[in-house]
């Protein structure tokens, strides 16, 4: 005898009375909701199995469960997932509105595991708006120092175009000290390089504690300085920034050479030794997040650091510094500097003590990465997907979903879904819980942004939403969508790097393979389809360094990431990015007789 | 003596609560089923430190239930994130450090060893537990080339519940050694610690509780091999069995695990481990090195070097060093900072150890040096040096498990590989010289799954750990390790 409960105000009733359903007692666990001594663990599956209720759809389930956290403060991943098996009819016809501020349902459906923990983990704290700003110099030899020069530049806050700081502004007599500065930490002999590998790796973890101990202050610095939802930092940068920082801490000791199968009286063996003095430079979409990706890989092969936070965002990167001091990293081994491309990125080029550059940015690593909608996928979660790989960020990611192919017998109710969804997108104060979409990073980029799209509207595809700027304050943009886009056009094959989503529609899978390719770019793609024979023939079948199949932007430290063709080379995370911090030595002694 | 170990021993009884003497099932303390209990004993007096709950076959039993649905799909030790396993061994590892200066004591209270020795024990063991810590996330499949129509990949998955059966020579150090590779590949573990020496790791029982491991993950049943261990080896609800101790023993448990389910089996057991001190070598530093290497944890290791070959162009320096050291060095109470060397373990292995130095001298050896009891309580013996030791003498052939140094003579160095490799051991071998190529002739040529150049007992983590011919099955420590506790899955899929 089951009660059915469709919405979430009746099953409070329901708590609230505490009272008897159809005759029956209500099961314990709703009784003990209220309390705050509560078993945590499956209360509301006990509640789901019961037989009392049954739950009509997810968006209840999950607000159940957002109810359930907020009164224990704490919550568990693991209710999430007993509730969705409990409730296999889930996310048949998902009720967007309802579950807005949803974080981690978002993070769920995102496939953000980490995230989704983190996300249900707690209620956001509060912090400061504006945050107290503690580092503004460059840091080199476990010291902050001022430019040589004495300069300094300004650090803008997008949301509001207002100067929030003056950070030290390096050139190459800066860059030199600190190419010197971890040179001699590279020295044959020095702590650094006689330092047992799980050493490194215990520092490496207690980096990893710091930045989890100062998370709220780093997510809100992040959002002041980079514009994108404190949530967004909070929940989904920070966890996972510390998660593959913590993944490379478990890698030096584990980084392992070979002995060789070789011919005559010779014992052959492999070295894998740190490349030395590693140049970094990275941008200002996810400031902290690839300062670890960069950082964390160096540190686990034992070389030493020069990275170059970009003149955006160089906020998070600086503080961050502090706590590689405090984690008791030997002087020299992470130097931060903080100015433009062409003086102080420049200089870390062409240094040549400088062993190995990496960097991330524009045309070197960059894309145009086509998301392709088969008619046999779940639309709904499709369209939500979608939605996600292009905005998330603002649309300000290199692997953006940014050429949406829909198949053609889809294709319009696709369309409309996506501009439905576009419309609710909450663009406003990063601060503020609701918000989905904060501003972009500058005006230079608001401006291409919006010439862009002024292309987009001359080339003959149609906008059906969006496409202005939002108020006059801060660098805001509508979220955008045009459908009708066809592969010659300009928004079709250059990088946005803004909230702009372009659908174009296909008829067969040859033909949209070969579209998918037809780019210079190669970093992701992605596939929403039931079958399974077409999810993977088509991910053989795209060149792309990473290819989703029904998910988005899954980027766990144990999977590779990084571009075929022009969006780069090398891959970072996993395994893979070993290799790029590692040159290989071969010795080879001669010995009297070799036998198997 | 006999003040402090009282002292100790009620200090343990005050801060263990007796909860901790019972069986750990499913995160919770139980009492033997059959309501049995068996005295622990006191290595360094013989008296007994106190009563521990006996587990049989219906605790086992209960145990292997508990960690059959730990291990059910879905659970939540199955469904747990790999990375979170690992945040749950390293607090393991935390809390191990927190309570390093209890946890020596009561393994030098339980084992006889030196109170450093205990504290190093413990240090390495937590380090263990973090290097695997640093695996949970790297035990990667792969993909395999695979002709165009099909997709084919592995998948390494845990091989379910794991019994493991300990020795009591390092407690603690055997236990991390198992529970490192088993709980990083996701398995779920019943583990008898040995039950001369069940207190340390049922402590630690505790702490795998308050680290946060589901109930279920891990559960430890104290009791004697026969059975409580037998239940264990015959049961067919455990997936894999892996032992440490002797050849006679191990034996039974590979017939044992054949006659039942055929459950995986890893083994690490005995040694008879040349040490070869080759002419070119530093004299002062080869017998410090020797030294160690055969009495270390009163020469209590399966990789003990209990045969000391030495050139003869450097020999009669080497025994009069060798006797030199055996002479200074410290035998008592493990509670004093001077003590080197505590007592043996119990009495049945003090007397089988003074058997075996009878036999040398009967057999024909040169006692050098020691051959004696020290005191009267407890089970200590004096560092012991044998000169002149052939080859087929008893304690040339058998593992004495004792401070027993034997020193054998030779001359050339194809003749010193032969005799090395002439037993049915190969755990572990040591060769001191400063000739690459000589070295690395040895390397190769000796029959042992550790080769440790001008170093012995060379053990990291990194560093795979077990033996060749009758020294065991499979490897402990390192990435090899991992391969002990994962089956592999082959997938391939057709596209049709």
């Amino acid at each position: 005898m089951k009660k059915i409960i469709a919405s979430i105000s009746e099953f409070w009733k329901l708590v609230d009375q505490n009272n008897a359903v159809d005759g029956n007692d209500l099961p314990t666990p709703i009784a003990d909701m209220h309390g705050t001594v509560v078993e945590q663990k499956d209360d509301i599956v006990d509640l789901v199995d019961s037989d009392v209720i049954s739950i009509t759809n997810d968006d209840v389930v999950f607000k159940l469960v957002r109810q359930y956290s907020k009164l224990q403060n704490a919550f568990s991943i693991e209710n999430l997932v007993n509730l969705k098996s409990a409730c296999p009819q889930a996310l048949k016809q998902p009720d967007i509105d309802e579950l807005k501020d949803i974080s981690f349902m978002e993070a769920c459906k995102l496939g953000f595991r980490t995230v989704a923990r983190a996300a249900s983990a707690a209620a956001l704290p509060k912090v400061d708006r504006t945050p107290k700003i503690h580092h503004q110099k460059l840091f080199i030899n476990n010291e902050f120092v001022d430019a040589a020069d004495g300069s300094c530049f300004n650090v803008i806050n997008p949301s509001t175009g207002d100067v929030i700081a003056e950070v030290a502004n390096a050139s190459v007599k800066d860059v030199n000290k600190a190419v010197k500065a971890a040179k001699d930490a590279f020295r044959l002999g020095s702590e650094w390089r006689r330092m047992d590998p799980c050493k490194r790796g215990e520092l490496m973890n207690k980096l990893a504690d710091l930045l989890e101990r100062d998370r709220a202050y780093l997510a809100a610095l992040e959002s002041y300085d980079n514009g994108k939802p404190f949530k967004d930092a909070y929940n989904i940068d920070l966890p996972h920034l510390i998660g593959v920082l913590r993944y490379f801490a478990g890698w030096p000791d584990k980084i392992n050479g070979k002995v060789l199968a070789n011919a005559g009286d010779f014992f052959a063996y492999t070295r894998r030794e740190p490349v030395g003095v590693v140049g970094q430079i990275i941008p200002w979409n996810f400031p902290l997040v690839l300062f670890i990706w960069k950082v964390a890989p160096a540190l686990a092969c034992g070389n030493t650091v020069v990275i170059k936070v970009d003149e955006h965002t160089p906020l998070t990167g600086l503080y961050t510094a502090k706590l590689i001091q405090e984690a008791g990293f030997p002087p020299g081994v992470v130097n931060i500097l903080a100015g433009d491309g062409p003086n102080c990125g420049g200089s870390i080029v062409k240094h040549p003590d400088v062993d190995k550059v990496s960097f991330t940015g524009s045309t070197q690593v960059s894309g145009k990465s086509p998301n392709i909608v088969f008619d046999d996928a779940d639309l709904e979660s499709a369209v939500e997907w979608s939605h996600f790989a292009l905005f998330f960020n603002q649309g300000q990611c290199c692997c953006a979903g940014s050429r949406t192919y829909v198949q053609e017998k889809i294709y319009d109710d696709f369309v409309q879904k996506s501009v439905e969804r576009a419309k609710r997108r909450a663009v406003g104060d990063p601060f503020d819980d609701n918000t989905e979409q904060g501003p972009q990073i500058g005006q230079e980029q608001m401006d291409k942004i919006l010439r862009l799209i002024d292309s987009g509207k001359k080339s003959g595809s149609k906008l059906l939403t969006g496409g202005k700027r939002v108020g006059d304050r801060g660098f805001y943009i509508e979220p955008t969508v045009f459908a009708d886009v066809h592969d010659h056009m300009e928004i079709a094959r250059e990088e946005i790097f803004g909230p702009v989503m372009q659908i174009l529609k296909f008829k067969t899978i040859d033909e949209v393979i070969e579209r998918a390719n037809d780019s210079d770019y190669g970093l992701a793609a992605s596939i929403f389809t039931r079958d399974l024979d077409k999810g993977i023939v088509v991910s053989n079948g795209l060149r792309a360094g990473s290819v989703w199949v029904n998910c988005y932007d899954n980027f766990d430290p144990t999977t590779p990431f990084g571009g075929f063709k022009q969006s780069g080379i090398g891959r970072e995370r996993s395994e893979y990015a070993i290799d790029s911090y590692t040159e290989v030595k071969n010795v080879t002694i001669k010995i009297s007789q070799r036998n198997s | 003596m006999k003040s402090r170990v009282w002292e100790m021993l009620s200090w343990f009884l005050g801060y263990s609560e007796l909860r901790r003497l019972k069986i750990f099932i499913n995160n919770e303390w139980h009492k033997a089923t059959k309501g049995k209990t068996f005295a622990v004993i006191n290595p360094s007096t013989g008296e007994e430190i106190c009563q521990v709950e006996e587990g049989t076959k219906a605790d086992v039993d209960k145990a292997v239930e508990a960690a059959r649905n730990a291990f059910k799909t879905n659970s939540e030790w199955r469904k747990m994130e790999p990375a979170a396993r690992g945040v749950l061994m390293r607090q393991f590892a935390t809390l191990l450090r927190r309570d390093v200066d209890y946890l020596a004591k009561l393994e030098t209270l339980n084992n006889g060893k030196p109170l450093e020795d205990s504290k190093g024990d413990i240090a390495i063991s937590a380090d263990c537990i973090d290097y695997y810590a640093g695996w949970v996330d790297k035990i990667a499949g792969e993909t395999l080339p695979s002709a165009p129509d099909t997709f084919l990949y592995t998948r390494h998955e845990p091989i379910g519940v794991c019994g493991q059966i300990i020795p009591w020579n390092y407690p603690i150090l055997m236990m991390a050694w198992k529970f490192g590779p088993a709980l990083a590949c996701g398995n779920t573990i019943v583990l008898k610690p040995a039950e001369e020496t069940p207190l340390t790791a049922l402590y630690c029982g505790s702490l795998i509780k308050e680290a946060g491991f589901p109930p279920g993950v891990v559960n430890i049943v104290p009791g004697d091999g026969p059975e409580c261990g037998h239940s264990i080896v015959v049961h067919e609800g455990i997936d894999k069995v892996a032992f440490t101790g002797s050849v006679e023993v191990g034996r039974k448990v590979q017939e044992v695990a054949g006659n039942s389910n055929l459950k995986r089996v890893s083994l690490e057991l005995g040694g008879k481990s040349p040490l070869i001190v080759c002419e070119d070598a530093d004299i002062d530093y080869a017998a410090e090195l020797a030294h160690r290497a055969i009495f270390a944890n009163a020469a209590q290791s399966c990789c003990a070097g209990s045969r000391t070959f030495v050139h003869e162009k450097i020999y009669d320096k080497f025994i009069s060093k060798s006797v030199e050291l055996a002479t200074k060095r410290v035998v008592g109470d493990p509670f004093d900072t001077k003590t080197q060397q505590g007592p043996q373990i119990n009495n049945s292995q003090f007397k089988k150890i003074m058997n075996y130095i009878e036999s040398g001298k009967k057999q024909g050896a040169k006692l050098e040096c020691g051959g004696e009891r020290v005191g009267k309580n407890g089970f200590f013996i004096q560092p012991t040096v044998f000169s002149n030791v052939k080859d087929d003498m008893e304690i040339a052939t058998d593992e004495i498990f004792g401070p027993v140094m034997s020193i054998f003579k030779f001359h050339d160095y194809d003749e010193v590989l032969k005799r090395a490799n002439e037993t049915t051991f190969g755990l572990a071998a040591g060769v001191i010289t400063k000739d690459v190529t000589r070295a690395f002739k040895f390397v190769n040529e000796l029959l042992a799954g550790s080769v440790w150049v001008n170093d012995y007992d060379a053990i990291t983590n990194q560093s795979p750990f077990g033996g060749y011919k009758q020294s065991g099955h499979g490897r402990e420590l390192g990435s090899y390790g991992l391969r002990e506790y994962y089956e592999v899955k082959t997938v391939a899929i057709k596209l049709v």
